[in-house]
């Protein structure tokens, strides 16, 4: 059914750090690793090794530039994959029943055996997480890998997605956002999470932290008195050389 | 968005295909024998012809059954269900009238009631799209609806009722093109909002994810044309709405007619070409494209 349930027993979703991301792209190679394999079909790339590569991919990469008001700009690594959102705008415009969201985790999953591949999902999304695979014509997205946080033939360790897994630098968190208390809720809560577009209503469960202030380092030097230029005016040739030429 | 041929296609022809027949399931023109089976062979033509041409651009057509499904919660689905329903009631009507001399006219009714509903329906599925602000507006609907009519009037040969139509649509149209240019940034969404990082300063997008194409830029950031946009409008007004009206005010000779019906058909076309090319998604922005 592509009715949203009312309420999920759990809600989990990524927590990104955007002050630690450093657009290494590692957990975009990564993603694309475990899910070419297992959940569903390939993710498919068209002429990889030609003129005009494309292929895809659940989960990309943007940098932005922030120019503040004063001081110098900031560069900002931007992971972007499906948000999870309690009211996803995607599932309730599936006219097969193809895509849901599950009541006991919250994960918006695609049931791919019963996707035409209409694209209205990916049009209704606003994050654009959602990408229609160009060989197997389905809708792909995200899974927060569930077949891997369920997956008692794994290590407890990998039970995590890929994403997070790979991160070298612990920009991506994963766990259940329903629960005030888990390590995910107090960060979210710590650093004061943020929703991407939440104008638009779709109610996202991951979060993104914001960049920490840069530090200021305060103007501190004793011998900059004595440092000062001596000569103010040029003399000699070059100081009546200035004085004719302002006469002109 | 990608002005996918197939659903332009599938828009136009079964929106006239539909209107038609609503015009047919009122009774007006009131036809009979060989009469009303060319009427209804054309509705019938236009608007299965579009809805199979809808099928063209889905990935996987063959599972289509399946989206008879969730009526409950999807716009597409609904359109699907109201589609064959329409067809099916106008086919019985269509039978005793051309068959049975029979003229049961509360499946007439009927058909026409869910005639106008499928091209409703059709026209939700764009409108219903927050991420869309251009058609996320009660104006898609009643220049759907419009359209439909009134191309489906003069396919039926109802003069006067079609110009009268005609001019609404054209009114509508203009004011749905002059409210809908300023509608993206009306909904205040940005890179900003988009990145949640509008806060701290101005945002402009630095390195995209990927150096090539991608689905989403395909699909969503479609750009080409909008260049035209100002001239395509022009030669889709006149087409669509003035030179049919001028025509029928000249005369209401069946070939005017015929003639009116061609013009404004493929002014539909270009309007409909538009209202995809020129709608923006609010994908792009994270692209700092829209």
């Amino acid at each position: 059914m592509t009715t949203l349930p009312k309420t999920t027993q759990k809600k989990l979703g990524l927590v990104i750090d955007l002050d630690t991301c450093v657009g290494c792209h590692a957990c975009v190679v990564s993603c694309k690793g475990w899910n070419t394999e297992n959940y569903g079909v390939p993710l498919s790339d068209q002429d990889a090794y030609g003129a005009d590569p494309s292929g895809t991919f659940l989960n990309r990469v943007h940098s932005y530039e922030v120019q503040p008001e004063s001081g110098p700009a900031q560069l900002i690594h931007f992971p972007k994959s499906c948000l999870h959102c309690e009211d996803a705008p995607c599932v309730t415009v599936c006219p097969t029943g193809a895509s849901y969201k599950r009541q006991e985790d919250g994960i918006v999953l695609v049931n791919e055996d019963a996707c035409i591949g209409c694209g209205l999902c990916a049009w209704a999304c606003p994050y654009g997480a959602r990408e229609m695979d160009q060989a197997a014509g389905v809708m792909k997205k995200c899974t927060l890998c569930v077949d891997r946080i369920y997956n008692e033939n794994l290590p407890e360790v990998d039970r995590v997605p890929s994403c997070v897994r790979t991160c070298p630098s612990g920009a991506r968190h994963f766990g259940d956002l329903g629960d005030e208390t888990s390590e995910v809720s107090e960060l979210v809560a710590a650093r004061g999470g943020m929703d991407l577009m939440p104008e638009l209503g779709t109610k996202p469960v991951n979060k993104y932290l914001p960049p920490r202030p840069k530090d200021v380092i305060p103007e501190f030097d004793i011998l900059a008195p004595y440092l000062e230029p001596v000569a103010k005016t040029q003399k000699g040739f070059l100081g009546w050389l200035d004085k004719a030429l302002e006469k002109i | 968005m990608h002005p996918a041929g197939s659903v332009i296609v599938f828009t136009v022809a079964s929106g006239l295909g539909f209107g038609l027949l609503t015009w047919l399931g009122i009774g007006l023109p009131e036809v009979r024998g060989w009469v009303a089976f060319w009427h209804y062979a054309l509705g019938f033509s236009l608007a299965g012809g579009g809805l199979l041409a809808s099928t063209f651009h889905l990935g996987n057509p063959q599972r289509f059954l399946m989206a008879f499904s969730q009526w409950r919660s999807s716009w597409l689905s609904r359109e699907g269900c109201l589609a064959v329903a329409a067809l099916a009631v106008l086919g019985l009507f269509a039978i005793g009238k051309i068959f049975l001399e029979a003229n049961w006219q509360v499946l007439g009714y009927l058909g026409a009631i869910l005639a106008v509903l499928t091209v409703f329906a059709t026209s939700m599925i764009y409108a219903q799209l927050k991420t869309v602000p251009r058609w996320n507006h009660w104006s898609t609907p009643a220049l759907f609806l419009l359209l439909s009519l009134s191309g489906g009037g003069l396919l039926a040969a109802q003069i006067l009722p079609s110009m009268i139509l005609l001019a609404l649509a054209g009114a509508l149209q203009l004011a749905a093109w002059l409210s809908g240019d300023g509608r993206f940034e009306s909904r205040g969404t940005d890179i900003g909002t988009a990145t949640g990082l509008g806060v701290r300063g101005i945002v402009r997008a630095f390195e995209p994810p990927h150096t090539g194409n991608n689905y989403l830029l395909k699909e969503m950031v479609h750009k080409v044309g909008r260049k035209h946009a100002v001239k395509l409008r022009l030669i889709s007004f006149a087409l669509m709405i003035l030179m049919p009206l001028g025509l029928l005010m000249i005369s209401g000779t069946a070939l005017m007619v015929i003639f009116a019906v061609l013009l404004h058909a493929i002014g539909t076309f270009a309007q409909r070409w538009l209202f995809f090319a020129e709608a923006e998604h609010v994908v792009g922005l994270y692209y700092g494209k829209r």
